[in-house]
């Protein structure tokens, strides 16, 4: 099985609350260093066989059709994954 | 006249709405989310609720329901539409209206009588507003933020396509306090508000959802 990994973060200009609410908490458990928190998705595609060319661009193609909205979000990263991060048992 | 009300897995509203169309004499036909077909109605509701669990993003897996792919070459084409909360979601999912909808400045879900500023009474839905009125209707959601860029926000504005604008405090973070869009023909019209909960005396803060339904059913029979 192959996998393909799909970063999404909201645009820079776009309000993310659910990272302020995060960068609200740091602070309470001790964590001063970090002024801003920007919360973003990730996507795991998984497929039999390996991730080709093709896969991988189809995965392009899923990412800017449905897994994000160009209004608000940019897809940030579409790449072949080596397995380790993505196994749904670990 | 008929009106179709859409109904996705974790539509809310739908009976409302419907509920809403036959409070003003229409025939309330009920649509299907798995179904391409629009049953010969004359304007279509997209309800409020939490089509697909809100999943990915609000209205993001609805936009690709069967229905919407008769749907959106309809409303293209002058088919009124009515979103309402989830439905504005879907219709700015759908590129059918401009901009997007985020969570709350505030993180906490929305339930009052909002006041609004009806901006543009001559689209399909405000025909029976003045420009100008003020009317209370019930705003209720998590994320109901509109968002766009400037030049989108600037355009909408230039064009008279703010339809309602939101009075007194912002409630939600809404870029320029708006409440509701229209595209430019003025067919389809989108809002977090829920006027179709406010068409029966004793039930929410006003009947000012009525006009929204009185006006559709105008611009369809006289047309």
């Amino acid at each position: 099985m192959g996998h393909v990994v799909i970063d999404v973060m909201l645009k820079p200009e776009i309000l993310d609350p659910q990272g302020q609410a995060v960068n609200g908490a740091l602070p309470r458990l001790g964590f001063e260093q970090f002024t801003d928190v920007r919360q973003g998705k990730r996507f795991v595609l998984t497929v039999d066989g390996e991730v080709t060319d093709e896969v991988l661009a189809a995965a392009r193609e899923a990412a800017d059709k449905l897994l994000s909205n160009p209004v608000i979000e940019d897809v940030v990263s579409v790449r072949a994954s080596d397995g380790e991060t993505t196994d749904p048992g670990q | 006249m008929k009106v179709g009300v859409v109904t996705f897995p974790g539509s809310l509203d739908d009976r409302d709405a419907a509920r809403a169309v036959r409070a003003v004499g229409a025939e309330a036909v009920s649509l299907w989310h798995g179904d391409a077909d629009l049953k010969g109605v004359d304007a279509v509701v997209l309800p409020g609720g939490f089509s697909y669990g809100d999943y990915l993003r609000c209205g993001a897996i609805a936009r690709f329901a069967p229905v919407m792919d008769a749907l959106i070459p309809a409303a293209q084409g002058g088919l009124p539409v009515l979103g309402i909360c989830n439905g504005f979601q879907v219709l700015c999912e759908s590129h059918l209206l401009p901009g997007a909808l985020i969570r709350n400045d505030h993180r906490k879900f929305n339930c009052v009588d909002q006041r609004l500023v009806v901006e543009n009474a001559s689209t399909t839905w405000t025909s029976d507003f003045e420009a100008g009125q003020e009317i209370t209707i019930v705003l209720k959601n998590g994320e109901g933020g509109f968002v766009a860029d400037e030049r989108t926000l600037d355009e909408l504005e230039g064009e008279g396509r703010v339809v309602f604008r939101y009075a007194g405090d912002n409630p939600n973070g809404s870029y320029r306090g708006i409440a509701g869009i229209s595209n430019e023909r003025g067919n389809i019209v989108g809002l977090m508000p829920h006027p179709e909960h406010c068409v029966e005396e004793g039930y929410g803060p006003s009947t000012d959802g009525l006009p929204f339904f009185t006006s559709v059913l105008r611009q369809v029979v006289s047309a």
